[in-house]
């Protein structure tokens, strides 16, 4: 077995805001070992960046961590103060987020911002961070490294920016590298340049990542594990086949199915989940899914199923499956009527 | 009125628009007396029949936006024709067309006025064309597009915040049917949704094409929805259509250096498919197109690039039944 770098348990985090308490983790566990390549899926509002932004220890006000523990790599994320966080974040643990365009700063020379990092962590003195730099630099492919560090952001395409943040992350060779769907805003042949580089560092250089998307294609070509997200709970989890070939929970099944697949070779039928996302605000009692969920039971509506576990590695949080469980155990007699 | 750069005209089927050697060029910044131009859509002939739906690809900044925006001439064309049923309407008044030509727009949030409540905004066209007879006529009409878009009539003295993204794209498309129609540029209509919400609204697209007989563009970037939806596909790179076909024969047989690069980097959700897939990754980025490459314009980061590539522009050639390519080495 190999060594659990992250273990998040029953995390719950809420942003108190005007209009009300968000509760936009509840209940949250997950575990990755060294090595893994987990993937989070969810929609917009699930939690699945607030999770990242929790484990990088970025919960500023209004959000507050109100339960449970997040040990990485012996660290109790939770429980540290800004400054000893400070140390760690860049430096273990580090994230490239959604949009390139913005999350560089325009003032600064891609040069400063990579020499920022190596100067914050580790000892290099003025030289040896720009060989350093330019070094990173190569190893994210980009070319004409030494022109590329006096250059700033606006002068760089997208896919180049991308590049640059996956070096700055990459600068204090991390434990974890968090990607916050790092393609996103990207075109889809850039996307495959950038997956491509993700992949092959992370045979290179031994670490491990949390990729976080909406894509479900991204998902199944790059990871091994897959949780699912949905309105800040995880409704499944499991390897990337038990997730794609047995679905267990609906919400994962409707997803599946509402999305074309372009090798398809005969004209399928999309099947969409009824109904919009759950209003955050005034999330429902129960199951977070059941107001949209074609096999909703009355108990779905009162409380929250806890998970049912299907092999080792695959957990999903249903009703259905408690009743199947019980059902099996009990050779068939109904129950929960 | 046969033209040769009309692409993959089947007998018997009637065209509704067709665009001929259309060009679009921007001007910007340069000094007085040197105008540079993006040549953002740059000589594209292809023409759409009755009831089908062509959907156009390709990467941001290939035109295909700018290419459905001057189709309705909501850029003033720089060149070329733009033909509905037969007629030449680049240079004509466009009002009585608009009734004909809608569009639905990318960002809904962006696209609808915030001040304006969600049964105005869908009553605008109508008012517009004066199709209503009475202000009970007027809230009828606007009632019946705001259920067949699967809202009802009490969303109509809602604002546009109130709604969900997808239910915002909901009364885009409200708007855009309330003139009846015949001809919708559908930019990108998705892509701003939850994968949970868009099938919903490409299952929408499709049923009120069976019920009203609409014919669309439909322009996105994700090919695996585009395919789903369309007849016909065709492929835009740097301002210039690259290959055409029918959707399936584009998605399995197709034959352009682009045209395989992209769908090979587009991830399929299924992990076995998508483990031994072979991906062709291409290197660098598209170039300005301030300055597009000489001759082909992929050639720059072609793998099959020679000089003759770089000397000359390849013309769009029948390579199949309707199935058209741009390519020296084809």
């Amino acid at each position: 077995m190999s060594k659990i770098l992250l273990d998040i348990q029953d995390l719950r985090l809420s942003f108190f805001t005007p209009a009300g308490e968000v509760k936009a983790l509840n209940d949250v566990s997950i575990r990755m070992n060294e090595g893994d390549v987990l993937g989070i899926v969810g929609e917009s509002g699930s939690g699945k960046s607030v999770t990242a932004y929790s484990i990088m220890g970025l919960t500023a006000h209004p959000g507050r961590i109100i339960g449970g523990t997040i040990d990485f790599n012996g660290h109790r994320i939770d429980r540290m103060t800004e400054k000893e966080m400070r140390k760690i974040r860049g430096n273990e643990v580090s994230i490239i987020f959604q949009d390139p365009m913005t999350s560089l700063n325009p003032v600064y020379t891609i040069g400063d911002q990579i020499r920022e990092v190596l100067f914050l962590h580790t000892n290099l003195d003025k030289k040896q961070a720009q060989h350093r730099a330019t070094e990173l630099l190569k190893l994210v492919g980009l070319n004409d490294p030494e022109k590329r560090l006096k250059q700033y952001p606006h002068e760089l395409s997208g896919g180049m920016r991308q590049r640059v943040m996956i070096a700055i992350a990459l600068a204090c060779e991390p434990k974890l590298l968090i990607a916050d769907e790092p393609t996103t805003a990207l075109d889809v042949t850039i996307q495959a340049q950038i997956m491509e580089l993700m992949i092959e560092l992370k045979k290179k250089l031994n670490m491990s990542i949390i990729m976080i998307t909406h894509d479900l294609g991204i998902v199944a070509s790059m990871c091994r594990k897959i949780v699912v997200m949905y309105a800040g709970k995880v409704v499944e989890k499991g390897t990337v086949e038990e997730i794609f070939y047995n679905p267990k929970h609906e919400y994962t099944k409707g997803l599946l199915k509402s999305i074309p697949k372009l090798n398809a070779t005969e004209r399928e039928k999309l099947v969409p989940i009824p109904g919009t996302p759950v209003d955050m605000l005034n999330p429902p009692p129960g199951c977070p899914f059941a107001p949209r969920c074609e096999k909703c039971m009355k108990i779905c509506i009162r409380s929250m199923p806890e998970f049912t576990q299907i092999s080792d590695t695959h957990a999903s949080a249903c009703w259905l499956l408690q009743k199947e469980a019980a059902q099996a155990l009990k050779g068939g007699n109904s129950i929960g009527k | 009125m046969e033209n040769k750069n009309t692409t993959g005209k089947a007998a018997g089927k009637k065209t509704l628009v067709e665009i001929q050697n259309l060009k679009q060029y921007f001007a910007v910044a340069g000094s007085l007396f040197q105008k540079r131009y993006v040549k953002a859509v740059d000589d594209v002939s292809f023409h759409i029949e009755e009831g089908e739906t062509l959907g156009l690809v390709g990467e941001s900044g290939c035109g295909k936006t700018t290419t459905g925006r001057s189709m309705l001439r909501l850029y003033e064309p720089t060149s070329g024709k733009i033909l509905y049923e037969g007629k030449d309407i680049t240079k004509v008044d466009m009002l009585p067309y608009r009734r004909k030509m809608q569009i639905v727009f990318q960002d809904p949030y962006a696209s609808l006025n915030p001040r304006m409540t969600v049964g105005d905004i869908v009553g605008e066209p109508i008012d517009i064309h004066k199709l209503a007879d009475s202000k009970n006529d007027r809230l009828d009409k606007i009632i019946t597009m705001l259920e067949r878009v699967g809202l009802n009539s009490e969303h109509a003295n809602r604002y546009p915040h109130e709604f969900s993204g997808g239910q915002r794209q909901r009364v885009g498309i409200a708007r855009a049917l309330a003139v009846n129609p015949e001809f919708i540029v559908c930019d990108e209509p998705v892509s701003a949704l939850d994968v949970s919400i868009q099938a919903q609204i490409v299952n929408m697209f499709e049923q009120l094409q069976e019920e009203m007989g609409l014919t669309y563009l439909f322009i996105a970037h994700d090919l695996s929805v585009v395919k789903h939806i369309s007849r016909r596909i065709g492929v835009m790179y740097l301002g210039k259509l690259v290959e055409i076909a029918d959707s399936y024969e584009l998605a399995f047989h197709h034959v352009h250096p682009y045209t395989k690069s992209l769908i090979s980097a587009i991830p399929i959700p299924d992990p076995v498919v998508s483990r031994e897939k072979k991906r062709i990754v291409l290197e660098g980025d598209v170039p300005s197109p301030l300055n597009p490459p000489s001759g082909c314009r992929f050639r720059t980061r072609c793998a099959y690039a020679t000089d003759i590539c770089a000397e000359n522009e390849p013309e769009l050639r029948q390579v199949g039944n309707g199935h058209f390519v741009a390519c020296h080495h084809i």
